[in-house]
């Protein structure tokens, strides 16, 4: 077997899952994308300039928050990785930072993005800004309505937000609109994809430009406990956030052994239930298949054909998620889990009267997983924030909490 | 000689491109595609058989809504091989299947060759598989079924080259940056980007994407071996009252194409 530290190979592949199922007119692209990738990889120059922007305009590092009520409250210690404290209120401005910059490298003057609850929107629409770059977001009629604060904050950066019609009218056609734009104006424009979803290179792409995350929060739980955790939590949708987080603790069979193993809990959207058909649970509740150019596992019918996720939270509504969360899937790297709708309102609900923050309903995913994760008292653990929640008052009011 | 290259060698003995039709299983229900299909059967020198997938990312509005109608009335691969036999039943002209990867794993790769191949389907057009992920699929379609790989304007030389040398049935040379659906114009270099793929392989080119009008069927039939209409047809279908006042237009655009398809 291979090392997970040696993936993806030269042509994109976690083993099985990954590569590049596109059309051929964007092969091109991807392969431009890829040059233009691993040469700024090695550049000093683009490195500073990455750190300059993550420090002093994203505002990082971030804090591991030590959560004391909430550690009371279920009998571990309990840090929060503050995500949502990055500029525009989420963990994906570190990986829109990195992408542009390698527009800008590319000399592509527009931006295209897909977004689900609009984190990504807002973020890809901020970066536009700060790089004088035309963009364009396309977000889904039915996820315009119920993000609405986020469609007004990338309006106001500048961008232009493209409702799509077709389909669940969520992300998945989002991303479908997207691409098909790129491969109309593949010249012109860099497609800003914000998941470790996608074609080759962006899965391993978006991976190291989040993994700013994990490499923080080693260095700061060190710093505070002098140990490694001994779990770590995030929500999964397409999963960068969680791969971010993840990757400084994965422990390949061939880690040294004295190291403490750190397990680490990806958790998918059980919607209605997982049992309902209602969820956005490729990992536990899906098949290997191929969405938006990679191989993973995806969430269709028995013929094949897509079929619509269900989540509560718009960022989790996606029936694919990265190829390679589905190799550690296979490997036994990470436990994959899942929470449903109501679960997840409990724990946005929780970690806002104990903590007085208001988490993002995909990251109340991982803080409602704290209900049935079986922790002892010497337990060290740490939950990923990876945004917060003002976006969701409306759906939180509907869905009855006050 | 397979099907698909006698069809070629047919066309250019008339003196003329070869006509080569999509049209989609299950527009506008399962029944009347079939009989749409085996009439453009008769008249086309080819016919693209489009199996309907949930997200057709190569695909423009015209398909993407056709493709939606069909499967929302339950169209699904096992429907399309019942489809493509029963033209075959009727049919020689070459019955290409046109779809997107994620059904033939679904389905298993070596069950869709087998059963298409029982079907009589000729060949298969796969357009988010280019040749870096095709080695499984052509191991196992090898002397069954033909894979038609597609050529874009943005391919690099060596891609092109590879792709020439893989293909089989035709080239398909993508004309435009972009989905499919009709253009008013088409790009300026078209004829150049036919002519390098000539240069590099002596198979056949047929182009597409875009294309809707006689005009456009007449220029391009000194260029190119090939002319491929999808999104058009179906307008024809989509704009009539009745499905019968859709085929029959739909036959005589086709029919407009094949005579404006002479050589000049």
């Amino acid at each position: 077997m291979q090392s997970y530290e040696s993936l993806p190979d030269n042509k994109g592949h976690f083993e099985e899952f990954g590569g590049k199922f596109v059309p051929e007119t964007l092969m091109a692209a991807l392969e431009e994308l890829e040059q233009a990738y691993k040469q700024s990889k090695g550049d000093k120059s683009f490195k500073e300039e990455l750190d300059y922007l993550l420090a002093d305009f994203a505002g990082r590092p971030t804090p591991l928050y030590f959560a004391k009520r909430l550690s009371d409250k279920y009998g571990a210690k309990i840090y929060l990785k503050r995500e949502d404290l990055v500029h525009t209120g989420a963990h994906k401005l570190n990986n829109c930072l990195g992408q542009a910059l390698l527009a800008k490298k590319m000399k592509k003057k527009r931006i295209i993005a897909e977004t689900g609850a609009g984190q990504h929107g807002v973020a890809t629409a901020t970066v536009a800004a700060l790089f004088g770059m035309q963009c364009q977001i396309y977000m889904g009629e039915e996820d315009i309505a119920r993000q609405q604060p986020n469609v007004e904050r990338m309006k106001l950066l500048g961008a232009k937000v493209i409702a799509v019609t077709s389909g669940s009218k969520t992300l998945k056609d989002a991303m479908n609109e997207a691409i098909r734009d790129w491969v109309t104006n593949v010249t012109t424009t860099h497609y800003l994809i914000g998941s470790v979803a996608g074609p080759h290179p962006y899965p391993m792409m978006v991976r190291d430009f989040q993994v700013v995350i994990g490499l923080e929060t080693k260095q700061q739980i060190v710093e505070k406990e002098n140990k490694m955790p001994t779990h770590i939590i995030a929500c999964v949708g397409g999963g960068s956030n969680a791969i971010g987080i993840f990757y400084p603790f994965l422990n390949s069979s061939t880690g040294t052994a004295r190291r403490a193993r750190t397990k680490l809990f990806g958790i998918e959207a059980a919607g209605l239930g997982l049992d309902s058909g209602k969820h956005g649970a490729p990992l536990a509740r899906g098949n290997k298949g191929i969405l938006h150019g990679s191989l993973s596992y995806v969430i269709e019918d028995d013929f094949g054909q897509i079929t619509e996720a269900h989540s509560i939270s718009a960022g989790l509504d996606y029936p694919g998620v990265g190829p390679e969360h589905s190799y550690f899937k296979e490997k036994g790297l990470v436990t994959y889990d899942s929470v449903t709708d109501a679960e997840a309102l409990n724990g946005f609900e929780t970690l806002s009267k104990t903590e007085g923050i208001i988490p993002a309903l995909e990251s109340s995913h991982a803080v409602a997983y704290l209900e049935k994760l079986k922790m002892a008292k010497d337990d060290l653990v740490i939950v990923n924030l990876s945004g917060r929640g003002d976006k969701d008052l409306d759906i939180v009011k509907k869905a009855g909490l006050k | 000689m397979s099907r698909i290259e006698a069809a070629f060698t047919k066309a250019n003995q008339e003196n003329r491109a070869c006509i080569i039709i999509y049209y989609p299983v299950g527009y506008p229900d399962y029944e009347n595609s079939v009989v749409a299909l085996k009439a453009i059967a008769k008249v086309a020198d080819i016919v693209e058989v489009g199996i309907p997938f949930s997200d057709p990312l190569a695909d423009g509005p015209t398909i993407q809504q056709a493709s939606q109608q069909a499967l929302s009335l339950g169209i699904n691969t096992q429907k399309a091989l019942e489809a493509v036999k029963e033209i075959r039943d009727e049919c020689k002209t070459p019955l290409v299947a046109m779809t997107y990867y994620n059904l033939f794993y679904r389905y298993g790769l070596e069950k869709f060759v087998s059963d298409a191949n029982k079907a009589g389907l000729d060949g298969v057009i796969i357009p988010d598989l280019p040749p870096e992920e095709a080695d499984s699929w052509l191991n196992i379609a090898k002397n069954k079924l033909e894979t038609v790989f597609l050529a874009a304007p943005t391919s690099v030389d060596n891609r092109l080259k590879q792709i020439c040398r893989i293909s089989q049935g035709f080239i398909y040379a993508v004309s435009v940056t972009g989905v499919t659906g009709e253009r008013t114009n088409l790009p300026a270099n078209l004829a150049d980007f036919i002519k390098k793929i000539k240069s590099i392989t002596d198979k056949k080119v047929a182009v597409g994407f875009g294309i809707s009008t006689p005009d456009q069927v007449s220029e391009l039939a000194n260029i190119s071996h090939g002319i491929i209409i999808g999104s058009a047809i179906i307008k024809q279908m989509k704009n009539a009252v009745s499905f019968d006042e859709g085929l029959n237009n739909l036959i005589k655009l086709i029919l407009r194409f094949k005579k404006k398809g002479s050589h000049s």
